[in-house]
C-alpha cells in the first residue's frame, strides 16, 4: 500500500479521536441549548473551571490563597494533603451542581423572557466571571491533571495496524479512553432523557416552556438539572483535554471550537454533536495533512469555522436540526 | 430653567430635526467640542494620552462600527478583531508601498479595504442570521489572522512576522512612528473620531439607518414593506467594517506603532469591543462612546488602586479586572438591558421634568 495512503489513514484515525474530544465539549452545548434555549457560551471556560477545581481538590489547594495572601498579608497555599482521585471527582461535580443552583439564581431567573441574544451576551459575560473567578480561586498557572487514566501510545493498534499494513498507526490511548467515555456519557444521557421522569420533564421543556408550566413541571428545577448536568459533561471534557494538554486558560478557547462542531450538527441534536465533533475532526487532520506542503501549516485554527461557513450556506439548520421555520 | 425646551422655537425643519434639540445639550455638545479641540492639546501628556485618551478615542471609532452592525443592523459579529487586523496590515502596505502618500488617506483606504473584506464576510449573513452568523464571523476572525502571521507578504517578509509603522507626518507634525508627541497622536484621533461620529449619526437617521433598523426589528417584514436585505445587510457590513478598519488602522500606526496579528488583534480585541457596544447600549451613538470610556478607563482605575495603591500583585489583579468586566456585563444586561446609554436617556427625562415627577 502507498506511504500517503498509509498517513492519510493514520490522520483520520486521529482526526475522528479527536473529533470526539470536539463532541463532548459540544454535547454540554446541546443539552443546554435543547432545554432552555440559551446558546451557552460559558460551555469551555465550564470545562476550564472543573479541571481546575479537580487538580485544585487533588493538590489540596486552598482556595482564594493569592486573594487571602494579597489582602491579609499571609502565606496560605496548601492544606498538605492530597485528595484521592475517586473523592475528589464527585467533589468536583458537587462544585458544579452548586454553580448551577448559583447561575439559575442570580442570572438566568432575571433573564426569563429576553432575547436570545441576549441571553448569549449574558453567557458570554458569565464565561469571563467564571475565567475571573477559577483564576483568583486556583491560580493561573499551567497545571498537569491525572486521573490514572493511561496515557502514550497504544501498543495494541500499533501491533494490529503493523501486522495488517507493514505500518504501525500511532493512537494515544487518552483518546481511545476518551472515545469510550463519550460513547457511555451519550448512551446514559439517552437512557436519562427517554427513561425517567426527570429526563421526560427535560423534554418537555425543551419542547415548550408555557406547556410544561402548564402540566406543573417547575421551570426552575429543571434548568438546574440541565446545568448541572451541563457542569457534569464540562467536568469530564474538562478531565480529557486536561489530562491532554494540561489544565490551563486554552482549555476555554476549546469551547470557540465546539461551535462549528454544533453548526455542522445542529443545535438540538446528541447524535448531531457526536456526528459533527466527527467531521471536523477528520476534516481538519485531512485537510492539514494535505494542504500542508501547498498553503502552510496551522490550519487547524480556521478550517472548521470555514467548513461550518460554507456548510450553512447549503443547510442554514445542520445536519440533525429541525428546519427553522419563520414566521412575520 | 436649564434643561427645557420651552421657549426654544424651531421655525424650519432642520432647526426641528437637529440632532441635539435641547439648548442644553446643544451647547454641552459644543463646550465639549471645544473643549477636546482647544483645551486637551495644552493639557495633555504622554502618559495620560498612551493610557486612556488615545485608546479611548480609538476604541470609541470601533466600538461605533460594531454598534452599526449589531446595534442598528441586528448582525452578531465576533470578527471585529480580525477585521481591525484587516485595517493595520492595509495601512502598513500602503504606509510602505507608497512613502508620499498621506497618512490620513492611508488610514482612510485602509479602512476602504476593509470595507470590502467585511463584505465578503458579510454574505453570508443573506442566508443565516444570530448566533449561526456569529459562528461565520468567526471563521473571518480566525481565517484572517491566520492569514496575517502565515503569509510573508503582508508583514514585508520581516523575520520576526511583526509590522512596524515608520514615520509619517500631517502639516509638518509627524503623527506615527517613535517621534510623533502626545498632542498630533491625539488630534489626529480626534478628527477622525469626530468627523466618523458625525457621519454615524447621520447615517443612522437617513434612509440607509431606517433600513437597517427595519432589518435588526424583523427582517422578513421589513423585505415586505420593500427594504432589500441584501442591500441593507450588506451596506451595514461595509460601514461597520470601515469604521472598524480605519480603528485598526489607528491602533496600528498611531497608538500602537508595532503589532503582531495574532496577539494585537486576537479574538479578545472582538470581545472588548463587543462588550462596549452591549454596556455602552446597543443602538446609541453616545452608547458606543460611554461603553469605550468605562472599559478603557475602568480597568486603569482598577489596576492605580489595586497595585499602586494596595500592592497587589499584577496577575491578581489582572484576574480581578477579568471578574469584574464579566460580572459587569451581567448586572447591565440583568439591570438595563440597553446600557449606560438608556441610563442616560432615563436621566435627560427625568431633567426635563424637573422638579414635576410627570
Amino acid at each position: 500500500m502507498p506511504d500517503t495512503l498509509l498517513f492519510a489513514m493514520e490522520a483520520t484515525l486521529n482526526g475522528l479521536t479527536a473529533g470526539v474530544m470536539y463532541a463532548l465539549v459540544a454535547l454540554g452545548f446541546v443539552l443546554i441549548f435543547k432545554a432552555s434555549g440559551i446558546f451557552n457560551f460559558a460551555q469551555g471556560v465550564m470545562a476550564l473551571f472543573a479541571a481546575l477545581t479537580l487538580v485544585g481538590f487533588q493538590s489540596g489547594q486552598i482556595p482564594f490563597s493569592h486573594l487571602i495572601n494579597a489582602i491579609f498579608g499571609t502565606r496560605l497555599h496548601h492544606f498538605g494533603w492530597n485528595m484521592p482521585t475517586l473523592l475528589a471527582i464527585p467533589a468536583t461535580v458537587a462544585v458544579m451542581i452548586l454553580l448551577a443552583i448559583l447561575i439559575e439564581r442570580f442570572v438566568l431567573k432575571h433573564l426569563i423572557n429576553q432575547e436570545p441574544i441576549i441571553l448569549f451576551m449574558a453567557t458570554i459575560g458569565l464565561a469571563y466571571l467564571l475565567e475571573g473567578v477559577g483564576d483568583i480561586m486556583w491560580g493561573a498557572e499551567v497545571k498537569a491533571l491525572d486521573v490514572g487514566l493511561p496515557k502514550g501510545m497504544s501498543d495494541t493498534v500499533d501491533e494490529l495496524t503493523f501486522n495488517w499494513f507493514g505500518y504501525g498507526f500511532f493512537i494515544d490511548r487518552l483518546e481511545l479512553w476518551a472515545a469510550g467515555i463519550a460513547a457511555v456519557l451519550v448512551a446514559s444521557l439517552t437512557i436519562f432523557s427517554q427513561y425517567t421522569k426527570q429526563g421526560r420533564a427535560l423534554r418537555a421543556v425543551a419542547d415548550d416552556h408555557q406547556a410544561a408550566l402548564s402540566v406543573g413541571i417547575s421551570l426552575r428545577f429543571i434548568w438546574v438539572l440541565t446545568w448541572s448536568i451541563a457542569g457534569i459533561v464540562a467536568l469530564v471534557a474538562g478531565i480529557m483535554w486536561g489530562s491532554k494538554s494540561g489544565v490551563q486558560f486554552s482549555l476555554s478557547l476549546i469551547a470557540l471550537k465546539a461551535l462549528p462542531v454544533l453548526i455542522l450538527g445542529g443545535f438540538t441534536s446528541i447524535p448531531g454533536a457526536i456526528i459533527g465533533g466527527l467531521i471536523i475532526g477528520v476534516g481538519e487532520k485531512l485537510f492539514d495533512f494535505f494542504m500542508q506542503p501547498i498553503i502552510g501549516g496551522a490550519t487547524e485554527n480556521w478550517f472548521a469555522y470555514m467548513l461550518a461557513l460554507v456548510f450553512l450556506l447549503f443547510r442554514p439548520q445542520g445536519l440533525f436540526g429541525e428546519r427553522i421555520i419563520e414566521r412575520v | 430653567m436649564l434643561y427645557r425646551e420651552a421657549g426654544d422655537f424651531k421655525a424650519s425643519y432642520v432647526a426641528d430635526s437637529q440632532t441635539f434639540p435641547i439648548k442644553f445639550d446643544r451647547y454641552g455638545y459644543y463646550f465639549v467640542l471645544g473643549f477636546a479641540f482647544l483645551v486637551m492639546p495644552l493639557i495633555i501628556n504622554d502618559y495620560w494620552a498612551n493610557a486612556i485618551v488615545v485608546p479611548f478615542l480609538i476604541y470609541t471609532i470601533a466600538a461605533l462600527g460594531l454598534n452599526i452592525l449589531i446595534g442598528y443592523c441586528g448582525q452578531l459579529s465576533l470578527g471585529t478583531g480580525g477585521f481591525m487586523a484587516v485595517g493595520a496590515y492595509a495601512s502598513y502596505k500602503l504606509m510602505t508601498a507608497f512613502p508620499d502618500y498621506n497618512i490620513v488617506f492611508v488610514i482612510i483606504t485602509a479602512g476602504l479595504v476593509t470595507s470590502m473584506v467585511g463584505v465578503l464576510f458579510g454574505l453570508p449573513s443573506l442566508r443565516i442570521k444570530g448566533f449561526y452568523l456569529a459562528v461565520a464571523t468567526l471563521a473571518a476572525q480566525f481565517f484572517l489572522i491566520w492569514l496575517f502571521t502565515r503569509t510573508p507578504w503582508f508583514f514585508n517578509y520581516s523575520p520576526t512576522g511583526m509590522i512596524s509603522a515608520p514615520t509619517r507626518e500631517v502639516f509638518g507634525y509627524p503623527v506615527t512612528g517613535p517621534r510623533a508627541s502626545a498632542v498630533s497622536m491625539y488630534l489626529i484621533c480626534l478628527c477622525f473620531l469626530v468627523s466618523l461620529a458625525w457621519l454615524a449619526r447621520n447615517l443612522t437617521r437617513g434612509t440607509l439607518g431606517r433600513q437597517w433598523m427595519a432589518i435588526r426589528d424583523m427582517d422578513i417584514a421589513a423585505e415586505i414593506i420593500g427594504v432589500n436585505p441584501l442591500m441593507a445587510k450588506l451596506t451595514a457590513f461595509a460601514v461597520s467594517s470601515f469604521f472598524i478598519g480605519v480603528a485598526g488602522g489607528l491602533l496600528f500606526t498611531v497608538y500602537l506603532g508595532a503589532a503582531e496579528a495574532g496577539e494585537a488583534f486576537g479574538i479578545d480585541k472582538s470581545f472588548l469591543v463587543l462588550f462596549m457596544v452591549i454596556i455602552g447600549g446597543l443602538g446609541s451613538i453616545f452608547g458606543a462612546f460611554a461603553g469605550a470610556f468605562f472599559l478603557i478607563v475602568g480597568p486603569v482605575l482598577l489596576k492605580l488602586l489595586l497595585v499602586n495603591t494596595l500592592g497587589w500583585p499584577t496577575d491578581l489583579a489582572a484576574h480581578l479586572e477579568i471578574m469584574i468586566v464579566g460580572a459587569l456585563i451581567l448586572v447591565f444586561l440583568i439591570l438595563e438591558p440597553h446600557g449606560i446609554a438608556a441610563l442616560w436617556r432615563t436621566i435627560k427625562e427625568k431633567l426635563r421634568l424637573w422638579p414635576f415627577p410627570y
